[in-house]
Order: structure tokens, then sequence, then C-alpha cells
């Protein structure tokens, strides 16, 4: 199944911070049920697309050792719809973070403007847990997930990849 | 200098409402934390983090909400912890007020050990050893 709600990184600072944008479209077959006749993306979505950004940020951190969970929303609040034809960037920035979870702050823009914020917590879940009866690989960032970042290193300008910060 | 029980309780009381979302007179001194304002497992981690934050302290795992001390099998007899399990627990958490607890020490009861007044126990012990 497909369910990735980011387009690109356009940043990527390594344990500090990242910046994914969205480009919103008509081909998106939930458009045309929320709402007929006044397509709106789901505020729900966009939290997902800020905790695929802020995900893959925490994880990249610690080497994608561990699943990486969306354990809380911590807060979302919204002031704006986005439709089709609008750009959603995703700023995420790393709060805290040891190995028992991590804590992000998001900042949601459309073309340009905020509209919103969505801070989430992270949990790191080792696949040695036996306990939780977890897969043996890991679950969380599969291909798909790591083609995004593939991606952003082949279009980075400098052809440095993601940077890191000092 | 450091700061007094109330400014402490009244930093807590905000980090409880923000992590609870709770209302500001729910958070009361004996109010337990999962019985009373709804915590669940996740959120003991999240009241971690935010404290770590409104104290710039840091808190160990399992130094606040011990979590491991119960997984030891000599530690728990049926339904109730052992006298030496009940050691274990207050020399763990001298944060805590075990007067009740230590009557009847139900594993089941062991939520009720924390309290907000556990939390604020347990930040000022940190930062008078800051």
């Amino acid at each position: 199944m497909r369910w990735i709600w980011i387009d690109a990184f356009v940043e990527f600072v390594s344990k500090q911070r990242a910046s994914a944008v969205k480009n919103v479209t008509l081909a998106e077959d939930y458009l045309h049920d929320h709402f007929p006749g006044y397509p709106v993306m789901p505020p729900t979505l966009m939290i997902e697309g800020m905790a695929q950004t802020a995900g893959i940020l925490v994880g990249e951190a610690r080497g994608f050792a561990e699943n990486v969970i969306l354990a809380k929303i911590r807060s979302a609040a919204f002031s704006d719809y986005a439709g089709p034809g609008d750009q959603l960037r995703y700023d995420a920035t790393v709060d805290s973070l040891d190995e028992r979870a991590a804590v992000t702050s998001g900042t949601v823009f459309k073309n340009g403007s905020q509209i919103g914020n969505v801070d989430l917590m992270f949990s790191h879940v080792n696949q040695a847990e036996k306990t939780l009866d977890l897969p043996d690989h890991n679950f969380v960032f599969t291909q798909q997930f790591m083609n995004l970042l593939a991606g952003f290193r082949r279009l980075d300008a400098d052809g440095s990849g993601i940077t890191h910060g000092g | 200098m450091a700061p007094s029980r109330d400014e402490v309780f009244t930093t807590i009381r905000e980090v409880l409402t923000d992590a609870l979302g709770v209302d500001d007179d729910e958070v009361v001194a004996e109010a337990t934390l999962q019985g009373d304002l709804g915590a669940e497992s996740i959120d003991f981690l999240d009241i971690v983090f935010r404290l770590e934050k409104a104290f710039a302290i840091k808190i160990p795992k399992g130094e606040l909400f011990p979590d491991d001390i119960l997984n030891n099998p000599e530690f728990v007899d049926g339904d109730k912890v052992t006298p030496e399990g009940l050691e274990q627990l207050k020399a763990a958490m001298p944060h805590a007020d075990f007067s009740q607890f230590a009557d009847a020490p139900f594993v089941s009861k062991m939520p009720e050990l924390f309290t907000v007044n556990t939390i604020v126990n347990y930040v000022e012990i940190k930062l008078a050893a800051a």
C-alpha cells in the first residue's frame, strides 16, 4: 500500500530539523469524497505528513536502528484549509531525543503562509523487544520511505546530501 | 535560589494540564496520575520530557517512575508486593508517600503512588541536589 504523505525533502539537517513539501492534487482519490464539490485535505492527513517528516528525521538520527512509532500527538492546531493546487511544507524540529523516545515540534505552511502547528512524540521500539510481538524487520522505515531520503540526496544541489549541524 | 514548593507545584500543574489535557482545578496535590487525571503509559514519558524542559533537569530512566522493580519475581507474591519488594520500592522512590500503600501493598494499587505530590517531591529533591 502507498501511504506516503510527503513528496520530497527540501532540507534535512541530521538530528536537528527537516522540511518536506507535499503538493496537493486532485489526482488523489480522497479529495473527491472530502468533500464532494469542496475538496479539502483532512487535517489528520496533514498530521500524518508531519509525522512522516519528523519520523524520518528521528529515525535517521539513530541510524534507523529502531522502529519509530508515533506515540502521541502532543498538540495539533490548524487555522486554514488546504486543497488542490496548494503546496504544503512541513518544518519539523527535534526538541528531545534519547534511547526511549523523541519529541518534535512542527509548523505547517500552505504556499508559504503558516497554517498550523503539530507537536509530536515518537517512541523507539527495538525489534529485539520480542514481548511486543513485532515483526523481525523494521516495519516502519520501508523502502518507500528510504527512497524519499535517497531522492533528497540525489537532488541536493551541492551533492552533499544530508547536512550535519554543529 | 531554588523555587518555592508553591512555584514548583504551579509549574508542574502547567506540565500536567499540557500533557494530559486536564483542567487546572483537576491538578490537586493528592490527584493520582492514572486514576484521577487519566494518564496512559506513554503520558508518563511525555511528562518526564516536559519536566526536564520546564526545570532544566535530567531525569534518568526509571528514576521518577520506576517501572522494572516489580518485574523481579522475588519482589512479587501473587497479587502483592513482598516485604523485600516494598523496601526496594521505598528505596527507589523516596519522593513517594507509602503510608497507605504499605498497609495493603497490592500490585494493582501501585499506580496510586504516582500522585501530583509525588512529582512535586521528586522535583524538589532534584533541584536541591542541583
